[in-house]
């Protein structure tokens, strides 16, 4: 399983990555394998929305199970990538590159800290 | 009484949790209210019970016996025999939408074989295996569009010319939601065939509009301006059919519509005061993860073999839990195969048949009765179906009493539901309705009518 080092974390399986103050989400290596054969995911934000940390980024189905994706931090949506929405199955095959979920413009760099590092994720869901 | 347990039983069981006395287990309920005297009349022999059960089920008028124009949402139509011949069998009757659905292939089959009918009669791209009522598959309309809309717009326009009675049960549904409001179906947004008063109200808050085809009066409305104008205002439109029209009248599907649902009784389903009936669901691709209910897909096992499933089950309450959009995950499924047998029985012309049965004596109907000095049609400048408003001269429920003077259920009484409309009675005709008892329906008018 992999936790890139360059990634922050929440409790919840999200990653973000922060370039210029703009934040890509994506779900991580351990949520994709958890949920196993992911077939459906629905954005529950659009680009151009105001949204707030720890409000729901969108809805992933797997064959297993249905589960909500939270958003880590607060700010504006950017960019949202519909290549997910039309193939859902690039979540399970590259969770860090293709399947990013969002790009939101931050509203307070300071929510990035409270992330989880990389080390404390892999710990927390792994040990 | 069957009572499953023996004394010693009992005695075990009271032993074990430490009571004396059965009683002892009511202590919590206050004394008074602790076995009330139920003041039974003296029992009866079962020969005697039969008897009696038989004289209350007497006392009902139905439509074996009496000549029948009622409609408004059910419909009197022939069901061959072989409907309810094969619905009895056991394999098929005893069966409750299946819990281990895999092994039941041949109730998942014919709920197949159900959804694809669904699908071709009303031109969408997907069927659900059925909701309760005409009525729950509307409400399930107002839940699905919202869910889809991801709770963002509030507003759901529901034409006055819907069944009262689905307005009745999506209100039910909805009262405790703080962010669907149900509209348009007002006095002042009326009853005017352009639609132009209820299309000035959709706008960027719109999640759903929703008409019926045909018209709760029988009238067959051109939705296409108004599905252009909910499209144009990223709302959806759905439509409630009866499926009787759609043997002859184009689809909903073909002219936009986003979820078509019905009143599924016309086909091959008894009227039987009022149930069960079947819930007609279907929706556009596009919302196929939408879709409440369930749903039966058609693959291959293991070995190649044809096989069915229960599939997109992710979409359900019990994975979805409090985030599914409906809590429906049941089906009518005996009612459903009801459908299917009907159906597979009249084939594509007799089901066309049927419809122009429908139609052309409902239209010979109407000129018989609004030639009749003093009654007259209203809309009659609208094409309509197998259904027809008629102005009656004299109070409805009047008339309606007098009628049964002679045998004949004369329709509904529209004033009931809309005031503008005091005074009119809602006629409908099916197959089963020959010239000769149109004839008759009229010369009983002539007679009851009074200058």
């Amino acid at each position: 399983m992999n936790f890139p080092e360059e990634l922050k974390y929440s409790q919840t399986d999200e990653w973000v990555r922060v370039e210029n103050g703009i934040a890509t989400i994506g779900i991580s290596d351990y949520a994709q394998d958890a949920l196993g054969d992911i077939v459906y995911f629905e954005f529950s934000v659009e680009a151009g929305e105001q949204v707030k940390a720890g409000g729901q980024l969108g809805q992933v189905d797997s064959a297993k199970a249905s589960s909500e994706v939270n958003l880590p931090v607060s700010g504006v949506v950017t960019e949202v990538n519909e290549s997910v929405s039309d193939d859902a199955e690039i979540l399970n095959q590259d969770p860090y590159g293709k399947a990013w979920l969002v790009k939101i413009q931050l509203a307070d760099p300071a929510e990035v800290e409270k992330l989880l590092s990389a080390q404390a994720y892999q710990a927390y869901r792994v040990g | 009484m069957f009572t499953p347990h023996t004394p010693k039983d009992v005695e075990v069981m009271l032993n074990t949790i430490g009571i004396g006395k059965v009683e002892d287990l009511f202590a919590e309920i206050p004394e008074k209210y602790r076995f009330p005297e139920l003041k039974l009349p003296p029992s009866l022999t079962e020969m005697e019970a039969a008897g009696e059960l038989e004289s209350i089920a007497n006392a009902n008028g139905s439509t074996k016996s009496l000549l029948s124009f009622l409609g408004a949402g059910a419909y009197d139509h022939y069901v061959p025999a072989a409907v309810d011949m094969l619905l009895q069998r056991g394999e098929f009757y005893t069966a409750y939408t299946p819990y281990q659905p895999e092994i039941s292939q041949g109730t998942l089959q014919a709920i197949f074989e159900y959804q694809s009918l669904v699908c071709e009669l009303t031109g969408m791209d997907v069927a659900n295996a059925s909701h309760y009522d005409g009525a729950t598959a509307a409400a399930e309309a107002v839940i699905l569009a919202y869910h889809h809309l991801k709770g963002k717009r509030t507003k759901f326009l529901i034409s006055r010319a819907v069944n009262p009675q689905y307005r009745e049960v999506v209100r039910t549904y909805t009262q405790g939601s703080h962010d669907i409001f149900i509209q348009g179906d007002d006095p002042e947004t009326g009853l005017d065939a352009s639609m132009e008063k209820l299309i000035a109200q959709i706008d960027s808050n719109t999640a759903l509009v929703m008409v019926q085809y045909p018209d709760f009066f029988g009238r067959v409305i051109d939705y296409k301006p108004l599905i252009a104008a909910a499209h144009s205002a990223g709302a959806l439109v759905a439509v409630a059919v009866n499926p009787t029209v759609l043997g002859v009248l184009t689809p909903p599907g073909e002219i936009g519509a986003d979820i078509v649902f019905g009143e599924g009784q016309p086909l091959g389903i008894p009227l039987s005061f009022g149930g069960p009936y079947l819930g007609i669901f279907a929706v556009t691709n596009d919302l196929l993860r939408k879709i409440s209910g369930r749903l039966v897909g058609e693959t291959v096992d293991n070995a190649g073999r044809l096989a069915y499933v229960l599939t997109l089950t992710a979409r359900e309450q019990h994975i979805r839990r409090e985030k599914a959009s409906s809590n429906i995950c049941t089906n009518q499924g005996l009612m459903a195969l009801a459908s299917t047998i009907y159906l597979s029985l009249l084939g594509k012309q007799g089901f066309e048949a049927v419809s122009n049965l429908c139609y052309q004596k409902a239209h010979y109907a109407a000129s018989q009765i609004s030639s009749i000095q003093g009654y007259s049609q209203v809309f009659s400048d609208q094409p309509f179906f197998h259904e027809f408003v008629i102005r009656s001269p004299q109070p409805v429920d009047h008339l309606l009493d007098d009628l049964r003077a002679y045998d004949i259920l004369g329709g509904y009484n529209l004033g009931q539901d809309y005031p503008e409309l005091e005074g009119c009675l809602l006629i409908a005709v099916t197959e089963k309705i020959s010239k000769e008892d149109i004839d008759l329906f009229h010369d009983a008018l002539v007679e009851v009518t009074h200058d």
